[in-house]
C-alpha cells in the first residue's frame, strides 16, 4: 500500500501506483481471468485429471486399496455385451434424432421466416419444449407412453387402427422410438430458432434477383439460401450432436436404459454402472468413452472459428 | 402479386397450427392429467382429452405432502447465487478476452470456448469424487460451485462478443482524459452491454435451473433437492406413479422458466444464436 501516495511516481525506479499496474494490460488481464479460469480447473480441469485416474485404477465402493489396471476397464467394456449394445443405441439415437431435428427444423424455420401476425408469440410457444427442464417435460412423454393409459393407444384402439395399443416403453424397439419422437420434440426448437435467425440474415435482393433470373424457388433454396447459412447449419449440428451423444434425462425418466438395455446410452449407464452398482472405476472407464466424439467435434468447431474469423 | 388467402392458408396458417398442436401437446397434456381425479385418470372409457370432474387435490398434496416448496426454493437460490457468480466471472473475463492484449489471450478463450462443449455425463463421476473431497455432498454449495462450470463458458463468449461491438474510441476517450482502465470499463463499458449481460442472465439462470444430472447425483436427502431432482425420484414410489401430483409438479417447476424467457424472449434467442448467427 506504500506506492500508493497522493504524488503520483514520476521517475522510473520508482514503485508504481496500483492503478499503473493495473493499467498494464497484460497484468490486468490476468487477475480479471482468474475467477472464471479458477471455476474452470477447479471443477473441470481437476475431475478430468480424476476420471483419467479412476478410469485406471480399479475403485469401488467395495475395495479398500485400489490398484493400478492400466487399461484393463476399457478393453473389459469392449468384451461387455452391455456395452456394446449402448454404443450401437447411441450411433442411432444420435444419428436419427439430429438428421429428423435438422430437417424438421429446416422447415419450422422456412415457415416462420414468413411475416404473419402474432410471430413473436408463436416464436414464443414454440420455444417452449426446448426451454422447460427435460426431466420434467419427460413426466409428461412417460404418461404419453404408458403401457395401458397411453392416449396415443386410445386414439390407436379407438380408431380401429389395431385391436392392441402398442407396449410403448416395455419393448425394445419401441421403447428407442419412444425416446426418439421425445428427443426429436425438445430438440426441433432450437434447430429452428436458430437457423431462424440465420434465415433472417440471408439478403432478400439475392433472392429477388435469382428470382429475375428465372430460378424456381427449390433452386433458389437449395443453390443459395443453404450455402448463405451453411455456418449457422454447421454450429447446430455440432452442439445438437455433443448434446445427444451426452444425452441423459429423457433416457433416464422415460426408461433407465431399459427393456434389458435396448435404450442405455453411455451416460445412463455409466450411471447405473457407478452410482446404482458402485463400480466407480469402470463407469469413469464409459464415460470416457464419449470423449473422442467430443475431441472430433472441438477441432471441427476450431477449425472452423479459425476460418471464419480470418 | 399478393398471396391468395388459401395459398397462405396452406403455405403458412395449416402447417403452422400442425407444427403448434404437436410440440404444444404434451404441456396441455400436463395440464389436464393435473386436474384430473384419480378415477378419470385410469377411466380409459371416457374422453381423454377433457376434464369432467377438476379439482385440485394434485395440487394440494404436492405443497402439503411433498416437499416441492422447499425444492422450489432450492432451484431458485441455486439458481440465483449461480448466475451472479458466473455473471460477474464472465463479465470480467469476457472484457479481458475482448478488449486486453495479452499474451495466451487466443489460447484462453479457446480453452474457456471448448469447456462448453464438455457434458455434464462426461465428468459427473469425477466431480462427485470432487465434491466428496471438498465435503460439498449433499450441500446446496456442491451445485452453486459446479453450475457456473456449464454457465461460464457460454456466458464469457456472449459478452466477448457484445464487448467487441462496443466502439473502443468511447473508452480510449475515457482512458485520454485520465480515467483508469477499470472506471473506464464498469462505468462506460458495461453500461453499454446491459443487452448481453440481460442475456447472459437470463441464459444462465434457465440452465441452472434446468439441470438434472450433477443435482440428481450430488444430493440424496429431501430438503437439499431441487424440483427436477424432486419431482422425478420422490413423487414415484416403489411402482406406484402419483400422475396427478407427478403432472402438478411438473408443470409447475416449468412455469418459472417459461415465464421469464416469454418476457425476454428477445434477449434469449439473441443469447441462443449469438455464436451461430455471427459467422
Amino acid at each position: 500500500m506504500r506506492a500508493q501516495t497522493h504524488e503520483r511516481p514520476v521517475t522510473a525506479g520508482q514503485l508504481p501506483t496500483i492503478g499503473e499496474l493495473l493499467d498494464r494490460q497484460g497484468l490486468l488481464a490476468y487477475i480479471l481471468l482468474l475467477p472464471a479460469l479458477l471455476i474452470l480447473i477447479a471443477f473441470i480441469g481437476w475431475p478430468f485429471v480424476t476420471s483419467l485416474w479412476l478410469a485406471v485404477t480399479d475403485q469401488s465402493v467395495s475395495t479398500s486399496v485400489v490398484r493400478f489396471v492400466g487399461l484393463d476397464n476399457f478393453t473389459d467394456e469392449l468384451r461387455s455385451q452391455i456395452f456394446l449394445q449402448t454404443a450401437r443405441n447411441t450411433f442411432v439415437y444420435t444419428g436419427v434424432t439430429v438428421v429428423f431435428k435438422l430437417a424438421f427444423g429446416i422447415g419450422l424455420a422456412v415457415l416462420m421466416n414468413q411475416s404473419f401476425r402474432l410471430k413473436n408469440i408463436a416464436r414464443a410457444a414454440l420455444l417452449l419444449p426446448w426451454i422447460v427442464p427435460t426431466a420434467l417435460s419427460a413426466i409428461a412423454w412417460l404418461w404419453l407412453f404408458d403401457a395401458t393409459f397411453s392416449v396415443f393407444n386410445w386414439v390407436i384402439v379407438r380408431s380401429g387402427l389395431a385391436d392392441r395399443g402398442i407396449n410403448w416403453l416395455g419393448e425394445g424397439s419401441w421403447a428407442m422410438a419412444s425416446i426418439i419422437i421425445a428427443n426429436i420434440w425438445r430438440g426441433t426448437p432450437f434447430f429452428a430458432i436458430s437457423i431462424l435467425a440465420g434465415l433472417q440474415t440471408v439478403d432478400r435482393e439475392l433472392l429477388d434477383a435469382a428470382a429475375v433470373d428465372g430460378a424456381s424457388p427449390w433452386q433458389r433454396f437449395w443453390r443459395i439460401t443453404i450455402p448463405l447459412i451453411r455456418p449457422v447449419l454447421l454450429i447446430v449440428l455440432l452442439f445438437s450432436t455433443v448434446w445427444t451423444i451426452s444425452d441423459f434425462q429423457l433416457v433416464y425418466v422415460l426408461t433407465r436404459g431399459g427393456p434389458a438395455n435396448s435404450t442405455h446410452l453411455f451416460g445412463t449407464l455409466a450411471y447405473d454402472v457407478a452410482v446404482r452398482a458402485g463400480q466407480l472405476s469402470e463407469g469413469a472407464a464409459i464415460s470416457l468413452y464419449m470423449f473422442p466424439v467430443l475431441i472430433v467435434c472441438v477441432v471441427a468447431l476450431l477449425v472452423y472459428l479459425r476460418r471464419s474469423s480470418t | 402479386m399478393r398471396p391468395t388467402a388459401s395459398r397462405r392458408l396452406m403455405t403458412l396458417y395449416l402447417p403452422l397450427s400442425l407444427t403448434a398442436i404437436l410440440l404444444l401437446f404434451p404441456f396441455y397434456w400436463m395440464f389436464i392429467t393435473s386436474v384430473k381425479t384419480n378415477s378419470e385418470l385410469i377411466d380409459l372409457n371416457g374422453l381423454p382429452f377433457w376434464v369432467f370432474q377438476p379439482t385440485l387435490d394434485h395440487y394440494r398434496y404436492l405443497f402439503a405432502e411433498t416437499g416441492f416448496l422447499r425444492w422450489t426454493l432450492n432451484t431458485l437460490t441455486i439458481s440465483v447465487v449461480a448466475t451472479a457468480i458466473s455473471l460477474v466471472c464472465s463479465i470480467l473475463a469476457g472484457y479481458a478476452l475482448a478488449r486486453l492484449r495479452f499474451r495466451g489471450a487466443g489460447a484462453i478463450g479457446a480453452a474457456i470456448f471448448v469447456t462448453y462443449l464438455v457434458p455434464q455425463t462426461l465428468l459427473f463421476l469425477p466431480l462427485l469424487e470432487v465434491v466428496r473431497q471438498l465435503g460439498l455432498s449433499n450441500t446446496l454449495w456442491s451445485m452453486i460451485l459446479t453450475y457456473p462450470t456449464i454457465l461460464i463458458p457460454f456466458g464469457t463468449w456472449l459478452l466477448m462478443g457484445y464487448f467487441r461491438s462496443i466502439p473502443r474510441e468511447l473508452e480510449e476517450a475515457a482512458l485520454i482524459d485520465g480515467a483508469s482502465r477499470l472506471r473506464a470499463m464498469t462505468q462506460i463499458v458495461l453500461p453499454l452491454a446491459l443487452p448481453g449481460i440481460l442475456s447472459a442472465g437470463i441464459f444462465a439462470f434457465t440452465l441452472s435451473w434446468n439441470e438434472f444430472i450433477y443435482a440428481l447425483v450430488f444430493t440424496n436427502s429431501t430438503d437439499i433437492k431441487t424440483i427436477p431432482v424432486g419431482v422425478v425420484t420422490e413423487l414415484v414410489k416403489g411402482d406406484v406413479y402419483f400422475w396427478g401430483s407427478l403432472m402438478a409438479g411438473a408443470l409447475l417447476g416449468s412455469v418459472p422458466v417459461a415465464l421469464i424467457y416469454s418476457f425476454f424472449v428477445e434477449n434469449y434467442v439473441g443469447g441462443l444464436t449469438a455464436g451461430a448467427v455471427k459467422g
